[in-house]
C-alpha cells in the first residue's frame, strides 16, 4: 500500500469505529436526550461522515466550482446529503464509508495489477560492466555505452545492450524476451540480445547497438505505449459513460420531483430513491473494467514472447478470420536442403533398393564434386547433403554457365550439373521431374545420370500451428509466395492451407491481401505473417501485421502491429487465445457492471433497493470487475 | 512534437477519459492520450507553443482532478 492508501485506511477505521459506537448508542437508547433531537443526532453522525468523506465533499465543491458537475465526488456528496436531509443519517454515513472502502480496494487492486505487469517487464538492465583499457571494469548506466565498447557480463547478470560475443561461452536465458524457457548457448562471434540473462560463463561482448536502439529498450517502449492505442470496446465504454451519468442524474431529478406531484405521496420517500439513483450514476466501474482487462491481456501476451503494440490489435487478434502467411522464412526455414535424389538408371530399370541407395550416393558424389568450387546456395546444400569433403584435386577446369549451372572435369569425366536449359543446350536426353523445388540435373560424359531436388524445408511446428489456428477459430489460411507453383502447392498441401497463391511479385501481395479482405465477413480481421523482409507494405495493409523472428530487424518491428520474438509459429494460436480471453473478460465486465446497475436502478425506482445496494452496484461491481480482469495476469 | 509525461495520483479511470477529452480540445494539441493503466500522458502538440500548451493542459487537468500531478 502506498502512503496515501494507508492514510485512507486509517480514516476508514476511525470513522467506522465512531459510526458503530454511535449506532449502538442510538439503538440501545442510552442517550435519548441527544438522539431524539434531530439536530444533535445529525451533528453526531456528521463526525464519522466528515472523517471519512472530507476529501469527497471537498472534491464535490471543487467540481461545482470548476463547472464539472457530473463528478463522482459530487454525486456521492449530493446523494449522502440527500439522505441526511430525509433523516436517514445512518444510511448516509454507511454509504460514504462503503464508498471509501470500495475506492480504497479498487486503488489497491489496480496498483497491484499495474505492478504485476511491471514485474513481467522486469527486463530492463540496471547497469553494465564497461571494460576499460587497463583490463579493469567500471559499472556504468547502460545508456552510457557506445557502439564498439566492450562490456563484461558475469553469470546471472542481464545483457544490457545488443552485441556480439567476443570471448567466452555460456548458456543464456532468453525467457523474458522470447518466452522460450530452454536456455540458448552462445559462443564467440555470435549475437546476443539485451534483456536476456547470462546463465553461467563470463562473456565479453562488443556493443553493437546503443541502449535506446537495443531490443530491450524497444520492447519496454512498445509495451508502455500499447495502452495508448485503444480498442473499440474501450472507446465504446468511454463514450457510453459520457451519456450514462447525465442520463441517470436527470432520471434522479425526475424521480425526486414528478412522482410525488403526480401521486401526491411524500417527497421524502422519492428523494431517498433519487439518492439511490445518484449513487449508481457513477461511471467509474464501467470505464475502468475494460482497459484493465486489455492491459492484462497485453501483459499476458508479452510473457509468451509476443509483443502486441496496442489494445486495438489485441482486439483484432481475437476477431481474426483469415490468416495470410508468407512462405519462405515464415512457414519454411528459408534454408535449402536436398530433399530427393533421383538416379536415372534407378528410375528406368526399377533396381532394388540397396542398389538404388548406392546409385543415389554415386549421383550425389558426382554432383558434390562438380559443385565443389561453387559457393552458390544450391551448391552449398548439395555439399552439405554429401557430408564429406570432396577431394578437390580430382576436380579440374570448372566453368560456371550463368543461369544454367556448372560444367566441370571430374577425374577426367565431363560433368554437367544444372537446370533443364543446361541439358537442352548440351543436347542431353533427360527426364524432366515434376517434383517441387529446385531441380539440378546431372550428366556425365554426355549421358544423363539423374537429378537432385533441392527445396526449402518446412518448419517443424508449421503444420501443427496451422491446425491449431483452425482449432482456435481462424476460418481461412492462405499462403502467398513468389515461388514456383509446384513448390508452393506442395508446401501448401502438406501444411493444409486453404489457399495457395504462387508466383507473386512483392507488389502483387498487397493486391492479394486486399482481395482477401473483400471476401471476408464484416467483422472478421485479416492478419498477415511475414518475416519482415520486403513485407512492410503488406504488413501495413493487413488489419494485423505480424512480424516473425524479427529480433534483429528494426524495420519489421516498426512496420508490424504484433511482433513474435522467436520464430515459433505456435505463438500465433497462443496469442489468439489470450486475445479471445481478454475480449471475453472485457465483455463479461461490461455486461455484469451494466446489468447490476440497471437492475439496481429499476429496484431503486420501485423503492426495493436502498442506498446500500446502490453502493454495491457502484464500488462493489467495480471491485468484482477488477478481480475478473486480474485473471488475465495469471493467464497461461 | 510528441512528449510523454508520468502522472501521479491519477485515481479514477473516468477522470482520465474526461481529461483526455479536455486536453484534445486545447488549441494546438494534435492528439492526446491519457492512459489510466500506465499512468501516462502522451501529448502531440505544436512545437513552438509547447510550453504554453502544457500550462493550459495542467490547468484543465486541475479542473477535473485536482489531486493529480503531471511530472514534468
Amino acid at each position: 500500500m502506498t502512503k496515501k492508501q494507508k492514510r485512507e485506511r486509517k480514516k476508514i477505521l476511525i470513522a467506522g469505529g465512531i459510526f458503530v459506537l454511535l449506532a449502538l448508542i442510538e439503538h440501545l437508547g442510552v442517550l435519548p436526550a441527544v438522539f431524539d433531537n434531530r439536530l444533535l443526532k445529525l451533528l453526531c453522525y456528521l463526525i464519522p461522515y466528515l472523517v471519512v468523506g472530507r476529501d469527497v465533499v471537498k472534491g464535490a465543491v471543487h467540481g461545482v466550482l470548476s463547472a464539472n458537475p457530473f463528478d463522482e465526488a459530487f454525486l456521492m456528496t449530493l446523494a449522502t446529503f440527500g439522505a441526511f436531509a430525509v433523516g436517514e443519517d445512518t444510511e448516509a454515513v454507511a454509504v460514504m464509508l462503503f464508498y471509501s472502502v470500495g475506492e480504497l480496494f479498487q486503488d489497491v487492486a489496480v496498483g497491484k495489477s499495474r505492478k504485476s505487469i511491471k514485474a513481467l517487464m522486469e527486463i530492463a538492465p540496471e547497469y553494465a560492466n564497461l571494460l576499460l583499457e587497463d583490463g579493469s571494469t567500471k559499472t556504468v548506466d547502460p545508456s552510457e555505452l557506445k557502439i564498439g565498447d566492450t562490456i563484461v557480463i558475469k553469470a546471472g547478470e542481464k545483457v544490457p545492450v545488443d552485441g556480439i560475443v567476443t570471448d567466452g561461452t555460456s548458456m543464456i536465458d532468453t525467457k523474458a524476451i522470447t518466452g522460450e524457457s530452454v536456455p540458448r548457448s552462445v559462443r564467440k562471434d555470435e549475437a546476443i540480445i539485451s534483456g536476456c540473462i547470462n546463465g553461467e560463463g563470463l562473456l565479453r561482448v562488443r556493443v553493437e547497438k546503443a541502449y535506446e536502439d537495443s531490443t530491450v529498450a524497444k520492447i519496454l517502449d512498445m509495451v508502455e505505449n500499447a495502452s495508448e492505442k485503444k480498442s473499440r470496446t474501450e472507446n465504446f465504454i468511454t463514450r457510453f459513460a459520457r451519456y450514462y451519468t447525465p442520463v441517470v442524474v436527470i432520471g434522479a431529478l425526475i424521480l425526486a420531483v414528478v412522482p410525488p406531484i403526480v401521486t401526491g405521496t411524500g417527497f421524502m420517500m422519492w428523494i431517498q430513491r433519487a439518492c439511490t439513483f445518484l449513487v449508481i450514476s457513477c461511471p467509474c466501474a464501467l470505464v475502468l473494467s475494460v482497459p484493465l482487462s486489455f492491459f492484462g491481456g497485453i501483459g499476458a501476451a508479452s510473457r509468451q514472447g509476443v509483443l502486441v503494440k496496442g489494445s486495438n490489435y489485441l482486439e483484432a487478434l481475437g476477431e481474426m478470420e483469415t490468416l495470410v502467411s508468407d512462405k519462405t522464412g515464415t512457414l519454411t526455414k528459408g534454408e535449402f536442403r536436398v530433399t530427393s535424389i533421383l538416379p536415372a538408371s534407378g528410375e528406368k530399370t526399377g533396381e532394388k533398393a540397396e542398389q538404388s541407395a548406392a546409385n543415389k550416393d554415386a549421383l550425389l558424389e558426382t554432383a558434390a564434386y562438380a559443385e565443389s568450387f561453387s559457393d552458390h546456395p544450391i551448391a552449398l546444400s548439395i555439399l552439405e547433403a554429401y557430408g564429406r569433403k570432396p577431394d578437390t584435386a580430382k576436380v579440374t577446369d570448372t566453368m560456371n554457365v550463368s543461369g544454367q549451372g556448372i560444367i566441370a572435369q571430374v577425374d577426367g569425366h565431363t560433368v554437367l550439373a544444372g537446370n533443364d536449359k543446361l541439358m537442352q543446350e548440351n543436347k542431353i536426353a533427360f527426364t524432366e521431374t515434376d517434383q517441387a523445388g529446385t531441380v539440378v540435373y546431372i550428366a556425365e560424359d554426355g549421358t544423363y545420370r539423374g537429378c537432385i531436388v533441392i527445396s526449402d524445408v518446412i518448419k517443424d511446428e508449421a503444420k501443427q500451428a496451422i491446425a491449431a489456428l483452425k482449432a482456435a477459430g481462424v476460418k481461412r489460411t492462405v499462403m502467398l509466395t513468389g515461388d514456383r507453383k509446384e513448390a508452393a502447392d506442395a508446401v501448401g498441401k502438406e501444411l493444409g492451407m486453404d489457399l495457395v497463391c504462387s508466383e507473386l511479385l512483392p507488389a502483387d501481395k498487397v493486391g492479394k491481401v486486399e482481395a482477401l479482405q473483400q471476401e471476408m465477413s464484416g467483422h472478421g480481421k485479416l492478419a498477415f505473417v511475414g518475416d519482415g523482409i520486403n513485407d512492410a507494405p503488406v504488413l501495413a495493409r493487413a488489419d494485423i501485421g505480424i512480424a516473425m523472428g524479427s529480433m534483429g530487424s528494426d524495420a519489421a518491428i516498426e512496420a508490424a502491429d504484433v511482433v513474435i520474438m522467436d520464430d515459433d509459429l505456435m505463438r500465433i494460436p497462443g496469442v489468439i487465445r489470450v486475445a479471445r480471453k481478454t475480449l471475453r473478460i472485457a465483455r463479461e465486465n461490461i455486461v455484469f457492471a451494466l446489468g447490476v446497475k440497471l437492475v439496481v436502478l429499476a429496484l431503486g425506482a420501485l423503492g426495493l433497493a436502498n442506498m446500500w445496494a446502490a453502493v454495491f452496484a457502484d464500488v462493489g461491481v467495480s471491485v468484482i470487475c477488477i478481480l475478473n480482469s486480474m485473471r488475465m495476469l495469471r493467464a497461461k | 512534437m510528441k512528449k510523454k509525461f508520468e502522472l501521479e495520483d491519477l485515481d479514477c479511470a473516468n477522470c482520465a477519459a474526461k481529461m483526455e477529452a479536455a486536453i484534445k480540445k486545447i488549441d494546438g494539441v494534435n492528439d492526446a492520450v491519457m492512459s489510466f493503466m500506465a499512468q501516462k500522458l502522451t501529448i502531440d502538440a505544436d512545437d513552438d507553443r509547447f510550453d504554453e500548451i502544457m500550462q493550459e493542459v495542467v490547468k484543465v487537468c486541475k479542473k477535473v482532478e485536482p489531486d493529480m500531478t503531471i511530472l514534468m
